[in-house]
């Protein structure tokens, strides 16, 4: 086995931030390596500086021990170096094989040989066992299936490393099997893998070895099998990890926010809710499982007064608010954490207590009359800001000056400033490192304890089994069942996650 | 109004006028094709109609100077090129916004194009006597009763515009070349990953709109009339731009865009020609209402790419 790549004190640095701080690694042939790093910490950099799409500020790649300067993606595809990014590289309007045909020269000259391709990239799904049609257009694929597309487009173009970026955050478990059997076939026939994850079960199920980033820095690398996933948790966050969040037994009390035969249209027109009901009492989280993009968005909106409703009928507090708008919801108790910081949680441009207090700014004290009140909106910031510890020069500072930490703060400190009676948090920790991560699910905990009703909406299911009382899985706009999280295993809400309902997995048990 | 249904029969049973809605399509149609490539690779187009402008002018000018309609004609795409190539300097290359831009550069052209013009012929009111495009009968098609005038009987620019659209609808759907061009309009960042000069390709099609716009404001001033006017394009670039939008990016639905606009030109000159009883500032609107009511009716089912009129930048902070 011989060393297929190496970097050598490779270095990027940002306005402002240092991405990569010399930093070395190497791969061998037919090896899994894990890139491990919590996020932001330099993980994707150092990959866009191998593929080509960012130019090192200093440092070195071999590549079969031959010092090689890659100038764009083309070289490394060149050179046998392929990559799945996290945010799929295809061109959705466009033919599965017409997607593999970009920039490949033709065999026809200036016309297209799709047929050609087709051949062989049926061949080729046939060998490695990734199954797909080759003329579907790309954004009629699931994402399971678009990942396929990107494997094989690098299959096709003869590469001999493969890196994968975040892979399996749109997966389903069976689905995160499947593409881990494809791997173990790669790196059988001499090809190499890198991994980039921060998720430690995935490290220990496939890799060979893992090599931990954290700040930009290498902390360690070491043999997957002569560690643990504690070990390797303490090497990614510099300090020891507490995985458990204290909860306390459930005390539910009267129901608060109450869904029935939900649908609503999604922005290709399908139906993107389908008679989702549920309920929802005071002192309890609901978690709504599922692989993203299976309608979750859709219900954070139609809950907030954001989507319009097309059958089904909300309850806050008995009282039916169907058609509600976000203010009126917001009047009645409702806060919202947003899926999408930066789309629809903060004005990036406006500063850290005009966001704070925008939900709020209808209400006296902070305006009468239409004249805002400076010195109650600027005492609520500087008492959120010291409450949620948020790190700004000032209240007057913009928010997009803030780390991505601390932008979510701010939401926060919006959201729960005001003693929310319902709760809708989604992705609440999308994006945060592990130590604010906690942060906020102690926090969510301490609001289900004041009597908050909560719905939290994640793709993550670790943080879905950690902080329901009950979850429920969201699968192609319907829920797929929900049970209680002591009553339920990460294998059935899997089976949910990929379409199977709950009574259809109950009907098989022996 | 008997009356006025008879007039109106009178104008549709005329060979004359299908003639005319074929001439009239023509400067749309042609600046539609050219422009469309850009289009597809992403950027939005409208900076035509001062392309086309000035090719308008310059076919006057170089006609006049070397006496050939078709050196006037070909420096007409020359001057509409140069222009083209500021405009893609600025939106490819700089990165600044389509729109912004191609509004400068269409008010520069406007100023600029009468600036020239007066500046060769002074602001005298008879224009310079030129030799326009010529007219060619095609042999034997052109003998056919009726369909012979209408058809066949034309400047070869007309021919020209129609042939373009089979060979554009086959270039971008059936080549390498359209299939990249589609590719970096729909997804940039993909394109460039797998090896595709998303600024060059860009690059390259405004060239081409360029050139082309020029062609058709040429026709415009020496293949219709023999004068340039200033202002004459009268918003056919936004038309084309409009035909453009309502085909969806497709050749063959620009083609019918163009079309509708090139017969509501056709009835609007009819009617003032013939009085009518209606006011010919009223017959001067059609063509613009046609624009309107296809937009709004075309825009509601149009799907526009992320990318569409965005500035592509290569290399940003990518969050991890």
């Amino acid at each position: 086995m011989g060393e297929m790549l190496r970097l050598d004190n490779i270095t990027k640095s940002f306005p402002g931030v240092l991405a990569n701080d010399h930093i070395s690694l190497d791969v061998q042939e037919g090896e899994i390596l894990a890139l491990l790093g919590e996020n932001g910490a330099g993980k994707t950099t150092l990959m866009n500086c191998l593929y080509g799409q960012l130019k090192p500020d200093a440092g070195q790649i071999y590549w079969r021990g031959r010092p090689v300067e890659i100038s764009d993606s083309r070289t490394a595809v060149a050179l046998g170096i392929g990559m799945v990014h996290q945010h799929f590289m295809l061109v959705p309007v466009l033919t599965v094989v017409e997607n593999v045909s970009l920039g490949l020269a033709s065999t026809r000259g200036l016309l297209l040989d799709l047929e050609h391709i087709e051949t062989r990239l049926n061949a080729l799904s046939q060998e490695f066992g990734l199954e797909v049609d080759p003329r579907a257009t790309v954004w009629h694929l699931p994402v399971g299936a678009q990942q396929r597309v990107e494997i094989l487009k690098a299959l096709y173009r003869e590469i001999q490393l493969l890196i994968l970026d975040e892979p399996t955050a749109v997966l389903t478990p069976k689905e995160v099997n499947d593409l881990f059997a494809v791997l173990r076939r790669l790196s059988a026939r001499g090809m190499s893998v890198i991994l980039i994850t921060h998720k430690l079960e995935e490290v220990m199920a496939i890799s060979d070895r893992v090599t931990v980033l954290r700040d930009g820095r290498v902390v360690g690398t070491v043999k997957t099998g002569g560690t643990t996933p504690h070990e390797l948790a303490r090497l990614m966050v510099g300090r020891e990890v507490v995985f458990d969040v204290h909860k306390p037994p459930l005390k539910p009390g009267k129901t608060v926010l109450e869904v029935q035969n939900l649908k609503a249209v999604g922005e290709r027109g399908t139906l993107a809710l389908n008679n989702i009901s549920f309920s929802l009492c005071e002192g309890e989280i609901l978690g709504i499982a599922g692989v993203d993009g299976n309608g979750q968005r859709e219900l954070e909106e139609a809950l907030c007064g954001l989507r319009r409703i097309r059958e089904g009928q909300i309850f806050l507090h008995g009282q039916e608010v169907s058609h509600c708008k976000p203010d009126q919801l917001h009047q009645l108790g409702l806060a919202h954490i947003p899926s999408d910081r930066l789309d629809r949680a903060v004005a990036a441009k406006m500063t850290v207590e005009e966001n704070m207090i925008a939900s709020h700014i209808s209400k006296p004290p902070y305006s009468k009359r239409g004249i805002l009140n400076l010195k109650a909106i600027r005492q609520f910031a500087q008492r959120s800001i010291r409450e949620f510890n948020i790190q700004t020069p000032s209240p007057r500072a913009a928010v997009t000056t803030l780390s991505g930490g601390n932008q979510q703060r701010v939401v926060l400190a919006s959201a729960l400033g005001h003693q929310p009676r319902v709760l809708i948090a989604a992705q609440p920790t999308r994006g945060l490192d592990v130590g604010l991560t906690q942060q906020v699910y102690e926090r969510l905990v301490q609001e289900r304890s004041r009597g908050a009703a909560i719905l939290l909406i994640s793709t993550e299911l670790q943080e879905i089994f950690r902080l329901s009382d009950r979850i429920a899985v969201m699968y192609r706009g319907e829920l797929m069942g929900i049970a209680p999280v002591e009553k339920t295993n990460v294998d059935q809400i899997g089976m949910m996650m990929a379409g199977v309902r709950l009574e259809q997995w109950r009907d098989s048990l022996p | 109004m008997a009356d006025l249904l008879s007039q109106f029969l009178f104008i549709f049973t005329s060979p004359d006028f299908y003639a005319a809605v074929l001439r009239l399509t023509t400067p749309i149609l042609l600046v539609a094709m050219g422009s469309i490539f850009c289009e597809r690779a992403g950027i939005m187009n409208i900076a035509i109609e001062g392309f086309m402008l000035m090719g308008a002018m310059t076919a006057v000018v170089v006609t006049y100077y070397l006496g050939s309609p078709w050196l006037g004609a070909l420096g007409a795409m020359l001057a509409a090129m140069v222009l083209s190539i500021l405009f893609a300097v600025f939106v490819v290359i700089i990165g600044t916004d389509h729109i912004v831009t191609a509004v400068a550069l269409n008010v520069l052209s406007l100023g600029a194009t009468s600036l020239i013009f007066r500046r060769i012929f002074g602001a005298m009111s008879t224009t310079p006597e030129i030799t326009g495009l010529p007219i060619w009968r095609i042999p034997l098609l052109g003998d056919l009763p009726v369909l012979g005038n209408i058809l066949f009987n034309q400047s070869p620019l007309v021919y020209l515009a129609f042939l373009s659209v089979p060979i554009a609808n086959f270039f971008m759907f059936r080549t390498k070349w359209g299939l990249n061009i589609r590719a970096v309009g729909e997804t940039p960042r993909a394109a460039d990953t797998v090896g595709l000069n998303v600024y060059r390709i860009r690059f390259y099609t405004i060239l081409v709109s360029g050139l082309v716009a020029g062609l058709a404001g040429a026709f415009l001033s020496i293949g219709q009339t023999t004068i340039f006017q200033e202002g004459m394009t009268a918003g056919r670039g936004y038309i084309a731009y409009t035909a453009i939008v309502f085909g969806k990016w497709n050749p063959l639905g620009a083609l019918a865009g163009a079309v509708i606009f090139g017969f509501a030109d056709a009835l609007q000159l009819r009617i003032q020609a013939l009085g009518m009883g209606i006011p010919y500032q009223f017959a001067l609107m059609i063509p613009y209402i046609f624009t309107i009511l296809a937009i709004v009716f075309a825009v509601g089912r149009v799907s526009w790419s992320a990318a569409y009129g965005q500035p592509y930048r290569r290399v940003e902070r990518s969050v991890d």
